[in-house]
């Protein structure tokens, strides 16, 4: 089932939660929300539930407007942050709940729905925890009991809060690859909240990056971290370096430094630039064209790659991050000159920052 | 009053650290100084109840308690009871829910509002009651013409009960309820699940004992009640008498074994009602405890 979120807006008091915002989830998709906290992402997963309402706007379940439907009739499986376990039954009736509720006549026999329960639980490889409580589980148990709980129904869209945010870092890489490969098995339509950029880049199919109540940028995971539309993207996708300069003649001037542009990148005027951590050349001495010079501060060389803290100018930090071995190779330690070449720039000029 | 359902979220195990620890001598004191007060306060009068009761021995004792005008007393205390303690759990519940789980406008204010009972003399909310329905009160002319009585008879007494007892329930459930916050209600609600089995399924379970303990108190405070019911009763032997009335009265008569025995009963309730309330509080703690820190991290 495909969901239309359309020109949603939502205020609580003076503060604009959502302002405007519209997206299109294609049947079947696994679209994350991404943005920092008090983005109004969770606000906009909670009015396609119908646990909010919106000021204005429409949201469209299937082709049909479900704006004025009540929760219990948009059949969406949602799954909170918290999970919301119900604390004093079982794990088996936890997930049978949404059965046992039915009207008599929908009702499924108690051994169909028992039936079910078992098929659910083993979907989630927690059958053996049928007959304990919440308060046994672990905290990624209790998320994939919540997932059996909201698919036990037959949702048409699956609704995530901030799914991972109270997992451990283990924990968590592994429930997002077992998210991902359950969401291919049965294809429910499903959203999910996240601040998390690695998450929502690792998970979905796409991603929409929204900053302050509104939609910076729709797209896959590859599109938005290669290309952002806006530096609130560029910002929030990955670490970044941020440069302040003037853009002129295709070429950007940062400090003493003039650094060669594409031919589509900037057009002339005051600009902000970013280039990631690993997009940098380094060339030991000052004598390169079209490079930034900078003095190394630190080196910390633990795992894979080297983390290079660089001094630029009049003393502007940058990060660089390059292959351990790549790094030995260049025979640099702390203190040495170097020249930075960026092998990719993203310029967007400076009123675009406010905006 | 209120101090004794203040909400006991924090442990009550406290850790003895070194650093905290007192020297022998201060402990040794404090400890007597509060064992002290403890068997002068409270076990000494409660011995004296009993003991009093008791004096002229176990027939007279007997026949104080088994006798028309006690039976009475001892009826109305458990009709006045049995009226006021579901009312008040009804309201109680309606009060908590509306105030734990949605936002209106007014909301502080009927919070404060529903502490009013514990703040004004029980007296003055007898009082109430007799400005509004007495022969002189607001309603007074019109309940006579259609020849109702309140003040004076049963309803009154019910009614001051109600109002005295009013805050118990309500008092006890709203930090519970508070503290579960509705992520469980509307994970129901978005199962598919009615405003009905919501509560029943949901909300219930996970309040039961804590409702269970305000109802324990509102019911010792409903058959306990002295002062309220005083105003309203008019003292009537055999009709308007509850246990704490009829208990004054013997006592006025001079009848002091019989003034205990009837006495001794409502300690023996104040015992019973500590007992229970012991037993529930420590699964209401556990219940809070699981909500603030989930186990099986």
């Amino acid at each position: 089932m495909s969901i239309a979120i359309r020109n949603i807006s939502k205020q609580f008091g003076a503060f604009k939660a959502l302002d405007d915002v519209s997206i299109d989830v294609p049947s079947g998709e696994l679209v994350a929300l991404l943005g920092p906290s008090g983005c109004g992402k969770t606000t906009l997963l909670r009015i396609i539930a119908g646990l909010d309402f919106a000021d204005s706007g429409q949201i469209v379940l299937d082709g049909d407007d479900a704006s004025a439907r009540h929760v219990r009739e948009r059949h969406v499986g949602f799954v909170f942050q918290h999970y919301a376990l119900f604390r004093h039954m079982s794990i088996a009736d936890n997930v049978a709940f949404g059965l046992r509720v039915k009207p008599r006549r929908e009702r499924l026999a108690e051994a169909d729905i028992k039936r079910r329960v078992k098929r659910l639980l083993e979907l989630v490889q927690l059958d053996w925890l049928a007959d304990r409580y919440p308060s046994q589980l672990s905290g990624g148990q209790r998320q994939r009991i919540a997932l059996a709980r909201a698919l036990a129904v037959d949702p048409k869209v699956l609704l995530l809060d901030e799914p991972f945010g109270a997992l451990d870092a283990k924990v968590r890489k592994e429930l997002r690859r077992w998210l991902r490969q359950l969401h291919d098995e049965i294809h429910v339509t499903s959203v999910f909240v996240t601040h998390d950029q690695e998450e929502a880049l690792e998970v979905s199919d796409r991603v929409v990056v929204i900053n302050k109540g509104k939609v910076e940028q729709i797209g896959t995971p590859e599109s938005v971290y290669d290309h952002p539309a806006t530096p609130f993207v560029a910002n929030f996708l990955g670490s970044v370096n941020l440069f302040h300069g003037r853009v002129e003649d295709g070429h950007l001037h940062v400090g003493n430094d003039a650094l060669a542009l594409g031919a589509s990148e900037g057009s002339d005027g005051k600009a902000v630039a970013f280039v990631r951590p690993h997009e940098f050349d380094l060339v030991p001495g000052w004598d390169e064209q079209g490079a930034l010079a900078a003095r190394i501060v630190r080196v910390v060389s633990v795992g894979p790659s080297a983390q290079i803290e660089l001094a630029h100018g009049d003393g502007k930090l940058i990060e660089v991050s390059l292959g351990r071995d790549a790094f030995r190779l260049l025979g640099l330690s702390e203190g040495d000159r170097v020249s930075l070449r960026p092998r990719h720039i993203r310029v967007f000029p400076t009123d675009a920052l406010a905006a | 009053m209120s101090a004794t359902i203040a909400l006991h979220a924090g442990s009550l195990e406290h850790a003895e650290t070194a650093s905290t620890r007192e020297p022998a001598w201060v402990r040794v004191v404090l400890i007597s100084i509060a064992l002290t007060f403890f068997a002068v306060f409270l076990l000494l009068p409660l011995g004296t109840v009993f003991a009093e009761g008791l004096r002229k021995g176990w027939a007279a004792y007997v026949a104080a308690l088994v006798n028309d005008d006690a039976w009475d007393a001892i009826k109305l205390t458990l009709i006045t009871a049995a009226i006021a303690v579901p009312l008040n759990l009804v309201f109680g519940v309606a009060a908590a829910w509306s105030i734990a789980k949605f936002e209106f406008p007014g909301k502080r204010l009927l919070i404060t509002f529903i502490d009013l009972p514990f703040s004004v003399s029980p007296v003055i909310s007898g009082l109430i009651y007799v400005l509004l329905f007495g022969a002189q009160g607001w309603f007074g002319p019109w309940l006579q013409e259609h020849d109702i009585r309140i003040i004076f008879a049963v309803p009154g007494i019910v009614l001051a009960t109600i109002f005295v007892t009013f805050p118990f329930v309500a008092r006890e459930l709203i930090p519970l309820m508070e503290a579960q916050g509705s992520e469980e209600e509307e994970a129901a609600v978005v199962l598919g699940a009615s405003g009905w089995q919501v509560f029943w399924y949901t909300t219930l379970p996970n309040i039961k004992w804590g409702l269970l303990y305000g109802v324990i108190l509102c019911n010792a405070r409903a058959m306990g009640e002295f002062g309220a019911v005083s105003v309203v009763s008019g003292h009537i032997r055999g009709q308007t008498n509850t246990m704490p009335l009829y208990v004054e009265i013997l006592y006025n008569e001079y009848n002091y074994a019989a003034a205990f025995a009837v006495a001794s009963l409502l300690a023996l309730l104040a015992i019973v009602t500590l007992a229970l309330k012991t037993l529930v509080e420590r699964q209401t703690r556990r219940q809070l405890q699981e909500i603030i820190e989930p186990s099986g991290e």
